[in-house]
């Protein structure tokens, strides 16, 4: 499995280059493709100075992993790496990475798509932001788009 | 028979329990009402049970987690 839950900052590039490096990938991936969600500064309209990510531990890894098998089988991926953050964030810190390898570019990207909707969706992640007044949760995610 | 449950983000906060053991319950929402004192189920809360996503009519068992949280904000 390459889900992983990280208590503290990461390097999202660089986790890349290292997956990639140390994946038994061998010379059949033509495509990889990444998605990384960082803090903004802003939510809503007010400015937010920080962030701390709560999670529900034994179901973010399991549904985590459930969702990088259902993606390896949809879309026939070479690797798939998940990296998301918890605890203390500052903005512009990486919040999530995901990155797909695949033979060629519709199922990495494809793939991608679909995983970063899902996990937003559905993985037990909480946000509370810290505003210049106090902390709030935040209710939900914004659609994205 | 006895099952845990859990509370996560704000509900935790509003409810004020972490977590907690019930000795009875048929259904999840039995397991809502015994441990938040028969508060109304709002309609947005997520319930699972042992880590998946179920319902409060969902049947519980002696030895299972229950946990109830808010809409998820990750990502």
């Amino acid at each position: 499995m390459s889900t992983h839950i990280l208590a503290y900052p990461f390097d999202p590039f660089h986790s890349i280059t290292e997956h990639q490096q140390q994946s038994a990938l061998d010379k059949k991936f033509g495509a990889t493709a990444s998605f990384i969600g960082s803090m903004r500064d802003f939510n809503d309209d007010a400015d937010v100075s920080g962030m701390v990510l709560e999670h529900y531990p034994e179901m973010t890894q399991n549904y985590l992993d459930k969702l990088e098998q259902q993606a390896r089988q949809k879309w026939g991926l070479l690797d798939v790496l998940i990296i998301h953050r918890v605890g203390k964030i500052n903005p512009a810190n990486p919040i999530v990475l995901i990155a797909c390898w695949s033979a060629h570019r519709r199922a990495a990207l494809d793939a991608c798509s679909w995983l970063i909707e899902e996990l937003k969706h559905n993985a037990p992640f909480w946000k509370k932001e810290t505003h210049h007044d106090g902390e709030r949760w935040v209710e939900k995610n914004t659609d994205g788009f | 028979m006895s099952i845990q449950v859990k509370f996560f983000a704000s509900l935790r906060e509003e409810i004020g329990i972490s977590e907690t053991k019930v000795d009875t319950a048929t259904t999840a929402g039995d397991v809502w009402d015994l441990t938040t004192n028969n508060a109304e189920r709002p309609l947005n809360v997520l319930v699972a049970v042992n880590l998946e996503y179920a319902q409060y009519d969902s049947q519980v068992n002696d030895g299972d987690e229950v946990a109830f949280f808010p809409p998820v904000t990750g990502g």
